[in-house]
């Protein structure tokens, strides 16, 4: 062994230490507490049994918040992009000198707390809100239209929590495009339309697909947009964990749908890993 | 319509460019003639890339007009001009492969895709890298991109390359082969190109034509012997090559020589050229390689040369030739470059420096 090669480790291990400590030991626990037994009294019994993970498919219930929550995944990856390349390539051609300060801007939303941001919508869409008590006002309506706890104001409150993400990440993507490519383009006969689809789309394509994992991956697991926004019929599997283990205190059967989530989200992001490189991600947070 | 039998390939007709109060290029009156290949040559800053990106259309005249084959093209868009731009970086495109790189103007131009192929083929055998179609832009060597970069400019047939900087990106070795081979393949193919660079070499090995840039105004224009041998100014015999710069009045004219009596007394001799008059005051340039450097014992002066004594100050050995800084008897000191056409002299040696009036050229004292 070289003498200097503990240097690096010494370095790391505040931040090893943490994610030892605080996330690799309770997943542990997480882990065993899945196989153990929850007496008709309440008590958790320690044992090695697959019991948990069988009654998540023993019939279609729980199944179906799985595929659901899989599906909501996706619409909101898919609404991201397209709403997040348009002000990300907005920002990567201005010529503004405040465009720093609009960037800044994207990140402003992380100040809030992420339950206030949420629960702001009961005060804009709900029943005595913003919206209605407009519409009332002018007299446009009798009674105040109900708008809140399905899966469009779900998806809105996932959106409004993850666009920041797809924005940055597509946006640092596309400031790494050597602008000469594009002159390039121009200069062999592309209009500016055509230049965009050879090489600035193409060449943004890492970015986007770093922001969909990360919003999927996001959206699989948070629980407060479909608890403050969603109704009974729009829980989402992390809801289910949270019932689960707060709500019924089964810790087994709640660490049981925990690990399926986790195995499921690990899978995503092997194949991603494998096809596209997970590097791409930690690019977004370096900045240029 | 100019008098010539040829009209110019491109031309600039009283170009102004301002970036808000910064004046990028002033007053551009320029030809450039069908076939040539022209350097745009300047130190960083001078407006030499701005002209160039004005002819691709990447910048707009703030005033003037620019024609390429007699057509005013200023307000025609990017993608119509039909010309082949070379970049510092050469701008591959990363997620092509070298077909698709080579072949993108092409599919662009209703070529066919049989032709498509036939044109990317040639095109590479041109620049030498024949088979690599492919392979990715990054598998290839900073030369070999270079080459691709070419032959995706030329095989659009573009009525003019423009090339920016193109081999600074290269070392020293390759650049030298490289230069050569842009050279070549320029005339092969009779293309007219603008070549942009700072790097005096590669302008007076290649050009056609020289036009020498300062603070975005044409300093001089013409054929690299002429830009070297009589230079227009101060700033352009500064800037191109090693040159000596000795102020004085001129005391005497005759129909080949004028005199010319120096800061330290001396008088010397320069080829009469024209343009001045007896009381002007004028700086003689003189190129460092231009002197010859003897030992003083036993050396007598040529008839009609003019010579000086000096003492070495200071010398370094650069292989093939040697530079000497040689203080004359006041304060002034001369730079000399020898061949070593004699034995190498020491630091403190006295000699004498003898030079032929031809070699020294006179400008107005600016």
């Amino acid at each position: 062994m070289k003498s200097g090669n503990w240097k690096p480790w010494a370095l790391l291990a505040p931040s090893l230490s943490a994610v030892f400590f605080l996330l690799v030991i309770p997943v542990c626990f997480i882990v065993v507490y899945s196989f153990w037994l929850r007496a008709p009294s309440g008590a958790d019994i320690p044992a090695f049994q697959f019991g948990n993970y069988a009654k998540f498919f023993e019939d279609f219930f729980y199944p179906k918040i799985l595929i659901r929550t899989i599906r909501i995944s996706f619409e909101t990856v898919i609404v991201c992009v397209i709403m997040g390349y348009i002000p990300a390539y907005y920002f990567y051609r201005s010529q503004s000198r405040y465009k720093k300060a609009f960037l800044l801007l994207i990140m402003l939303p992380f100040w809030v707390s992420f339950i206030i941001r949420t629960m702001s919508w009961i005060n804009i869409m709900g029943d005595t809100g913003l919206i209605n008590h407009f519409l009332l006002k002018i007299g446009l309506i009798q009674s105040p239209i109900s708008m809140l706890y399905n899966e469009f104001t779900v998806l809105m409150g996932l959106i409004m929590y993850l666009l920041p993400f797809m924005v940055l990440n597509i946006y640092v993507s596309l400031e790494g495009i050597d602008k000469s490519l594009l002159e390039a383009a121009r200069c062999m006969g592309c209009t500016e339309w055509q230049a965009f689809r050879e090489v600035t789309l193409p060449l943004s394509l890492p970015g986007v697909s770093a922001g969909c994992l990360l919003v999927f991956v996001l959206t699989a697991g948070t629980y407060l947009p479909p608890m403050i926004l969603g109704g009974p019929s729009n829980d989402m599997i992390a809801n289910l964990i949270f019932k689960r283990v707060i709500g019924t205190l089964d810790w087994p059967f709640g660490s049981a749908i925990s690990v399926i989530l986790l195995s499921l989200l690990f899978v995503i992001v092997w194949t991603y890993n494998r096809y596209l490189g997970i590097n791409q991600i930690f690019k977004s947070f370096q900045g240029n | 319509m100019t008098s010539g039998n040829k009209q110019p390939m491109v031309q600039f007709k009283g170009i102004f460019k301002r970036f808000g109060n910064v004046v990028a290029v002033e007053k551009m009156d320029f030809d450039i003639e069908a076939g040539s290949l022209v350097t745009l040559l300047g130190p960083s800053g001078c407006g030499k890339t701005t002209l160039l990106r004005m002819v691709a259309g990447l910048e707009e005249p703030t005033e003037g007009d620019i024609f390429i084959k007699g057509a005013r093209i200023n307000d025609t868009p990017i993608h119509k001009r039909n010309l082949g731009m070379i970049f510092q970086n050469y701008a591959l495109f990363p997620h092509k492969t070298i077909f698709d790189n080579v072949a993108f103007g092409l599919k662009y131009r209703s070529v066919s895709k049989e032709q498509i192929r036939e044109k990317v083929t040639r095109a590479l055998e041109m620049v030498r890298l024949p088979g690599v179609e492919n392979r990715m832009p990054s598998q290839l060597s900073g030369g070999q991109q270079q080459r691709i970069a070419m032959a995706r400019a030329i095989v659009i047939e573009p009525d003019v390359l423009l090339m920016d900087e193109p081999l600074s990106a290269l070392d020293e070795n390759l650049r030298e082969e490289m230069r050569r081979e842009v050279d070549n393949l320029q005339q092969m193919l009779g293309v007219t190109t603008i070549f942009v660079t700072h790097d005096q070499r590669e302008a007076l090995s290649m050009s056609d034509k020289i036009l020498v840039m300062k603070d975005g105004s044409k300093q001089q224009e013409g054929h690299p012997e002429t830009v070297y041998n009589e230079p227009a100014n101060h700033f352009v015999a500064d800037f191109l090559g090693h040159s000596n710069f000795i102020q004085g009045e001129v005391i005497g004219i005759d129909s080949d020589h004028i005199t010319v009596k120096i800061e330290t007394g001396d008088v010397l001799v320069a080829k009469n050229r024209g343009g001045f008059s007896t009381g002007d005051r004028v700086e003689m340039i003189v190129r460092a390689q231009r002197f010859d450097a003897f030992r003083k014992d036993g050396f007598t002066p040529q008839e009609g040369m003019n010579s000086f004594q000096g003492r070495i100050k200071d010398r370094s050995y650069m292989g093939g030739e040697v530079s000497y800084f040689i203080e004359l008897g006041t304060e002034r000191e001369i730079h000399v470059i020898s061949l070593m056409r004699t034995r190498i002299y020491n630091i403190g040696e006295e000699v004498s420096v003898q030079v032929s009036p031809h070699h020294c050229h006179l400008i107005p004292l600016e």
